[in-house]
């Protein structure tokens, strides 16, 4: 059985002109002990589809789905109180700016050891030594002094650690990673991706990573979605993909690599025909 | 040999921080003598991570910030920070920022947004500035259309072509570029090294281009400088930097750049089978 599989999903904005389907009939599934990759550009629903899991969209959003099920669990009967009983705790996220979703407000040994409280009733000394041991797993390692800092008096790499910190504070079932290293320089991309990949290897957890970027998909996934414009246009294990990939939108967007470049110009997804691709995948 | 449109010869920046009453002053080296010399309608491509420096360089050399000791010499001729900077000096120099989303004036149409150098550093007519405003932006690959719309109407990659083409409204002498691309999509990133390439190739432009993205470097850049908390480690041709990199913080860079290649993905995937195994 899949840890999260998630049938026909479909997820609609009402917007002034209209309804605007920004998830247009997606499946994603994802076992334990996998990584998954989730690719497009802005826009392509890949971020949404996933907020639309945790249950994170604005009111504006209608979410269907012939079947949205987490380890067999219905997530679309459940009432609100059930659901966060699993959400932060079984499925964690991080996202793309840690600076920003971190409270600046509050110290960062606070907002780990809230997380502890409310989901695993750790409490005091307990808490606040597992939070040090948390800090310690992410390579943060005066855990005991950091606790009392602000996230203004971390850099972004750091804060991305503390939101890791927090993330597997309840060691999650399924970590979902929208676009976790994008704010962040090469050297420290690095240190965040073998950081998540060490600990989805050594828990065993699912993991969904959201990203533009080709080469971060080459670094960690095992399987991988494309996504364009809301729909799915091509999944495929990860060596498949990168080989021979079988939709011209994924050609199109390996092309777009600088690296890939063949003599002095850059291929650009617009110099691809891929009406096709689209037309197949509805 | 010509002279070259920029040369900058030890320049230094420090930064002072404050002190309180029981915390002596400290003093940050940001930029600790920097040397280079840049030919017309070459790239020098400036690497490093956040906090290297890089940046408070791009600030002396478009003379936002002056530099605490060292010259700049532009065309030749040296900036002067006795006597201020002229106008003629400063309409050499343009900057095209990171974040498309806070470079443009929200309330300000993009035809308004292109004309307005010329208004301030020229005695051109309306009608000129309109003309050559519409020409800029068509050679940027917007449209006729969009001359009267406000910058929220665009898309990042449209908004990062209209603050390129507000930089070479009064044709610099060269442009520096701070992480021109990196808060674009792939595809869209894509565009936007085409279109700097292609102006480069018509304009003779010269470009100063700051980025932490290797793969993006490797593509557009003439010459390569590595910084490191403030030091130039390595300087070279492309070729030389990438094909035999010297310094150890440069071949981390390399290391820790993503590998998309067919091989390293096995390799990884052996590793992995390897480990679960």
């Amino acid at each position: 059985m899949a840890l999260l599989d998630i049938r026909n999903l479909t997820v609609a904005f009402d917007t002034s002109v209209g309804l605007f389907k920004a998830v247009d009939g997606i499946d994603v599934s994802v076992d334990a002990r996998e990584v998954l990759a989730i690719v497009g550009e802005s826009g392509s629903g890949k971020s949404v589809a996933m907020l639309a899991v945790m249950g994170l969209l604005p009111a504006s959003a209608t979410v269907t789905a012939d079947k949205m099920e987490f380890e067999g669990k219905n997530l679309m009967a459940m009432t609100a109180q059930q659901k966060r009983r699993i959400i932060g705790k079984d499925i964690a996220m991080i996202f793309q700016e840690p600076v920003a979703s971190l409270n600046p407000c509050f110290t960062i040994g606070f907002q780990i050891e809230e997380v502890l409280s409310r989901h695993m009733g750790l409490n005091g000394r307990a808490a606040r030594d597992r939070a040090i041991e948390l800090l310690q797993l992410v390579g943060i390692k005066d855990g005991a002094d950091r606790l009392g800092a602000f996230p203004h008096q971390m850099s972004g790499g750091q804060c991305q650690r503390v939101m890791i910190a927090m993330a597997i504070a309840c060691s999650p079932k399924l970590l979902i990673a929208d676009e976790p290293t994008t704010a962040l320089d090469v050297t420290i991309q690095k240190q965040i991706l073998d950081l998540l990949v060490k600990l989805q290897a050594d828990t065993g957890m699912g993991l969904i990573m959201i990203t533009h970027d080709m080469g971060v998909v080459a670094e960690t996934a095992d399987r991988v979605i494309v996504q364009y414009k809301g729909h799915k246009m091509e999944e495929a294990d990860v060596l498949t993909l990168f080989e021979n990939p079988a939709s011209n939108y994924t050609r199109a967007l390996l092309s777009a690599l600088p690296e890939n470049a063949v003599g002095d110009r850059l291929p650009t997804v617009a110099d691809y025909n891929f009406a096709h691709d689209l037309g197949a995948g509805q | 040999m010509s002279t070259p449109v920029l040369e900058v010869r030890d320049l230094k920046r420090d930064y002072v921080t404050s002190g309180g009453l029981f915390r002596p002053a400290r003093v940050v080296h940001a930029v600790k003598g920097v040397n280079f010399r840049l030919e017309k309608g070459k790239t020098l491509a400036v690497v490093g991570e956040s906090g290297c420096g890089k940046s408070t360089l791009a600030r002396m050399i478009t003379l936002i910030d002056q530099q605490t000791s060292g010259d700049i010499l532009i065309d030749g001729e040296k900036v002067d920070k006795s006597h201020g900077v002229t106008k003629a000096m400063r309409q050499k120099v343009q900057i095209v920022f990171q974040n498309p989303y806070g470079s443009l004036n929200p309330r300000q149409k993009i035809g308004d947004v292109l004309s307005e150098p010329l208004l301030l550093n020229t005695s051109m007519s309306k009608e000129e500035r309109r003309q050559k405003a519409m020409q800029m932006l068509l050679k940027v690959g917007l449209g006729p259309e969009h001359f009267n719309r406000y910058p929220h109407m665009f898309s990042g990659g449209q908004r990062q072509r209209i603050a390129i083409a507000r930089a070479l409204m009064l044709n610099p002498s060269f442009l520096v570029l701070d992480e021109p691309v990196s808060a674009l999509d792939l595809s869209v990133q894509a565009q936007i090294l085409n279109l700097l390439k292609d102006l480069q190739d018509e304009f003779g432009l010269t470009y100063v281009f700051i980025s932490h993205d290797l793969s993006v470097v490797r593509y557009i850049a003439d010459e390569v400088m590595v910084m490191y908390f403030g030091d130039v480690v390595e300087h070279g041709t492309r070729d030389e930097v990438f094909g035999n990199p010297q310094h150890a913080y440069t071949r981390t860079l390399f290391a820790a750049t993503p590998k998309s290649s067919v091989e390293s993905i096995k390799e990884r995937l052996a590793k992995k089978k390897a480990l679960a195994g």
